[in-house]
């Protein structure tokens, strides 16, 4: 009998597998390893590692974490170096295909199929740019409409310059950013536009990227429409009322070669969906308990793929708590987690990670806001008793808050949702 | 100058259904296409679908064009590997009365030799389309679907390599008869032809009027389409039709699989001026959207992922009711000059047939003799995420460009790209990658692979970033490098 040619899958066994090695995927990894995790594999699809950050050379980076401020390469460089030090395998140009539940990875890169059996997953795969599509700008369909992500890696890793007469849309800070960065490249920026009465970037880059450069944010406004039929030749704006209608009679036609847009950001989890993890319908990402660990067991998810963080900094020390968790996750058998309670975004919170409690202690909360305001109290409630309250100066939707909460062990016992609220003070 | 036997003006899907036809014979063809690659108009911008031959009235071109033409795609599948699938139609009644359409569809339907035409009661359709909300449906067994721009690179890439010369980005600039040639102006310089086929589509008139004075006008209907993200693709199994808006010579907004999983909505119908403006309005994405959800109550909101909008050549006026014939025929003033006027929905269905009806006229013309070279056979290579784990491990063994993945959303490799940037038409923009592996065409719309594709065609092409276009002549990519590049 012919046998037939067996084909060369290269397997690996793991204790924990990280899939992305951008910020998160890095943290998460040396963490993994620093928590006892034996062998950890970052696994990356680009030919570089830190994921978005080469390509942010702005500085900033840092600041909460280290008091030094850093540019994007040199925050990655840094934990780059950690992964080095301590022996990380890194698997670059390498995409993740599928995992199953039994958390055996498919991944492919140019040395051929992999299979890799982990102890314990770490979902790191970031996000991307939402696109004109996720919010129907109708009109042509000229070249020149480039992300503001997209546009940065053109300019700051190809030095290829995406356009000359540029408008915004998004107030987000990449957005902000790209402003800055393409005024200084010697483009001009028209103007950046925003449907919100706010910016949605942090203040300190409306400061810093668009009044220092004196380029106008036009709040309350929106594009509605493209023109061009082969590069982009003008886009018209409009304001819009309190309900983000648009109000005829407003709308200003503006001649330019590029629109950038900064619209905000999805995670990506086509992975974690395709295995039937449940997603958080307003995070977009897994929802998770507090090791940060999704409803698949043994697997966790951290950065932007978990939600969408507004600085590396934070971002960093939660990927921390999600290696962490993995690499206890590899080494005990651990007991069955059951669901003991809910954390519910009340009135006024737009959400809350974790989603699920399933240990009194200590929880870190991060979460949203629905709307600026000044002098609030935040609380956590179970029924009537109340386990967090906390003062609050001034919030905004545009600064995720942080804050730590201590569970007692007879709330959940009485198996009650754990509601967040914001109320005036 | 060049002298050709037979030039098509027009590389759509009629133009390259013709050449691909001629290029079976002895003979010297060139196609012109303005745009940067084939299928640049209407003929990419349409809902894909093999059209059975139940709308158009009894002995119309139309109708005999469609059904034969549905007859040749399953042999043209197999010769030529772009893609098709029969998923059967249904075209849905909302109420007693719109049976009675059903019924007058059946028997047109009937009288055009469409088989297997069926009415079908609600709980036989919810059982085959859950999610479909009807009193009673006609089932239609032999309408399909493929993906048109693949189906005419197809036919246009089989042609190139049978010789037949495409010239893309060449725009016809004057057309003359002299003697028993016709000489052709273009940009790119003159050529002769004894024969010319004016596939123009919407420029039909525009290529006649170069020669004599045209009797008829063009109205330029757009619709418009939504695609929905392969997330929903088990929304449908068939396509799904309303029937017919009476007295607008269109089929109304359907729902139509696409081979991909992903769903489109649409077309609307909008007679306008400027046969270009192929824009996507809010209002009509709107409306789209509600009637779509009039079908399928559970369509879900943000499942949108593209828009795009097709332009009709209508030879009839609105006031009219937008219908009219299909006009395939000789010059009467100028022998050798074959006009093919408002070639129209279902076009990319009849163009198989169209081109066997122009073969015939041309071999009036000039003799014709089959040539032994000729290739039948294109053969599409397997995209990487359709084949087995052993073809992909024994692929990316012979080149490690194969395991290089480049479209993170359709899981398209830097082998595919390469490959699809290799093509015999030598069509080199942005959307020829796209619409040859569809890189860029999955959710995040490009956001992941332009700068790999970018980094592509510069490595493996040496183009220059400036030269790097969307998808015509002047959509340019970028404004070259930046400052302190520039002065290095």
């Amino acid at each position: 009998m012919v046998k037939p040619e067996v084909i060369k899958v290269i397997d690996y066994t793991v204790d924990v597998a990280v899939i992305g090695g951008g910020p998160a995927g890095l943290a998460a990894a040396v963490s993994a390893h620093e928590h006892g995790a034996k062998s950890v594999v970052v696994i990356d699809r680009n030919s570089w590692l830190g994921g978005i950050l080469p390509q942010c050379i702005h500085d900033g980076f840092g600041v909460e974490e280290t008091g030094t401020s850093m540019t994007g390469p040199e925050y990655a460089e840094m934990y780059i170096e950690m992964a080095e030090k301590q022996g990380i395998d890194i698997m670059k140009e390498t995409m993740v295909l599928q995992f199953d539940k039994k958390r055996e990875i498919t991944a492919v890169n140019k040395k051929g199929l992999h299979k890799i059996k982990a102890s314990a997953i770490v979902l790191a795969m970031g996000c991307r740019e939402k696109t004109r599509w996720n919010v129907m700008i109708s009109g042509d369909r000229p070249s020149g409409i480039y992300t503001a992500g997209v546009a940065q890696a053109f300019i700051n890793l190809y030095n290829i310059m995406p356009g000359k007469n540029v408008i915004i849309l998004g107030s987000g800070d990449v957005g902000l950013i790209m402003a800055r960065r393409l005024k200084f490249e010697g483009a001009n920026v028209l103007g950046v536009v925003e449907i919100l009465p706010y910016a949605s970037g942090l203040p300190r880059n409306v400061v810093q990227c668009l009044e220092d450069y004196d380029i106008p944010l036009f709040l309350n406004h929106t594009v509605t429409c493209i023109d061009g039929k082969e590069r982009l030749e003008q886009v018209t704006i409009a304001q819009v009322d309190g309900e983000m209608n648009i109000i005829s009679g407003t709308e200003k036609k503006i001649e330019c070669d590029t629109l950038l847009l900064s619209l905000g950001l999805i995670p990506e989890n086509e992975l974690a969906n395709n295995i039937g993890i449940e997603i958080d319908n307003i995070t977009g990402g897994p929802t998770v308990n507090q090791y940060l660990e999704t409803t698949l067991s043994g697997v966790f998810a951290c950065g932007n793929c978990l939600q969408v963080y507004d600085t590396v900094d934070v971002l960093s020390a939660d990927a921390e708590n999600a290696g962490r968790s993995a690499a206890k996750n590899s080494a005990i058998q651990k007991k069955d987690k059951k669901i003991i309670a809910k954390i519910v975004p009340g009135k006024g919170i737009r959400y809350v990670v974790p989603q699920i409690i399933s240990e009194p202690g200590k929880v870190h909360l991060t979460l949203r806001v629905e709307k600026p305001g000044e002098s609030s109290v935040l609380h956590m409630v179970a029924g009537d008793k109340e386990i967090l309250k906390k003062r609050l100066a001034w919030v905004n939707p545009a600064n995720m808050i942080g804050v730590d909460v201590d569970i007692p062990h007879e709330v959940l016992t009485s198996t009650q949702n754990l509601e967040v609220i914001l109320v005036d003070r | 100058m060049k002298n050709f036997q037979v030039a098509i003006i027009g590389g759509g899907v009629i133009g390259s259904a013709i050449a691909r036809e001629l290029s079976m014979f002895k003979l010297d063809v060139a196609v012109f296409e303005m745009g940067s690659d084939v299928a640049s108009g209407a003929s990419k911008a349409n809902s894909g679908v093999v059209h059975s031959g139940i709308n158009s009235p009894t002995s119309s071109l139309k109708a005999r064009f469609c059904v034969e033409g549905n007859k040749m795609f399953q042999s043209l599948a197999n010769e030529l590997d772009f893609p098709l699938q029969w998923v059967g139609k249904y075209i849905i009644a909302k109420n007693e009365e719109e049976v009675r359409d059903l019924e007058h569809l059946k028997k047109v339907g009937m009288n055009n030799n469409v088989p297997g035409l069926e009415i079908k009661n609600r709980s036989e359709v919810k059982k085959k389309e859950p999610n479909v909300s009807c009193f009673k449906a006609l089932w239609i067994p032999t309408a399909g679907i493929t993906l048109p721009y693949q189906f005419t690179i197809a036919l246009a890439e089989n042609a190139a390599e049978n010789n037949v010369v495409f010239f893309l980005e060449t725009k016809i600039t004057d057309l003359k008869k002299q003697k028993n040639l016709f000489l052709i102006k273009t940009n790119k310089g003159d050529f002769q032809a004894g024969v010319v086929v004016n596939a123009a589509g919407l420029n039909c008139r525009e290529v006649v009027s170069m020669m004599e004075e045209p009797d008829f006008q063009v109205y330029p209907c757009r619709g418009e389409y939504l695609v929905l993200d392969k997330n929903y693709s088990s929304l449908i199994n068939s396509m799904i039709y309303p029937v017919p808006v009476k007295g607008s010579g269109v089929l109304g907004v359907h729902i139509t699989p696409t081979i991909e999983g992903n769903i489109l909505l649409g077309p609307s119908a909008e007679f306008i001026g400027d046969p270009y403006d192929k824009r996507t309005t809010n209002e009509t994405m709107n409306t789209l959207f509600l009637e779509a959800r009039g079908i399928i109550p559970s369509l879900p909101d943000k499942a949108v992922i593209n828009a795009y909008s097709g332009i009709r050549c209508k030879l009839a006026s609105p006031e009219s009711g937008g219908w009219a014939d299909y006009r395939i025929e000789e010059s009467k003033n100028m022998p050798g000059f074959i006009n093919l006027l408002g070639i129209e929905s279902p076009g990319l269905t009849a163009a198989p047939a169209i081109a066997k009806e122009i073969i015939k006229m041309i071999s009036h013309l000039i003799e014709l003799n089959k040539k032994n070279s000729f290739k039948s056979r294109r053969h599409r290579r397997k995209r990487f995420s359709e084949m087995s784990a052993e073809e992909q491990s024994n692929l990316i063994k012979k080149d490690e460009k194969w395991g290089r993945i480049v479209c993170r959303c359709e899981h398209v490799t830097e082998a595919e790209v390469i490959e699809a940037l290799s093509n015999p038409l030598e069509a080199r923009v942005l959307s020829s990658v796209k619409y040859r592996c569809r890189a860029g065409m999955g959710r995040c719309q490009g956001g992941f692979c332009t700068q790999h594709i970018v980094r592509i065609m510069e490595e493996h092409f040496n183009m220059d970033v400036a030269d790097m276009r969307l998808k015509s002549p002047n959509s340019n990519l970028f404004y070259g490098k930046t400052r302190g590049n520039q002065s290095d």
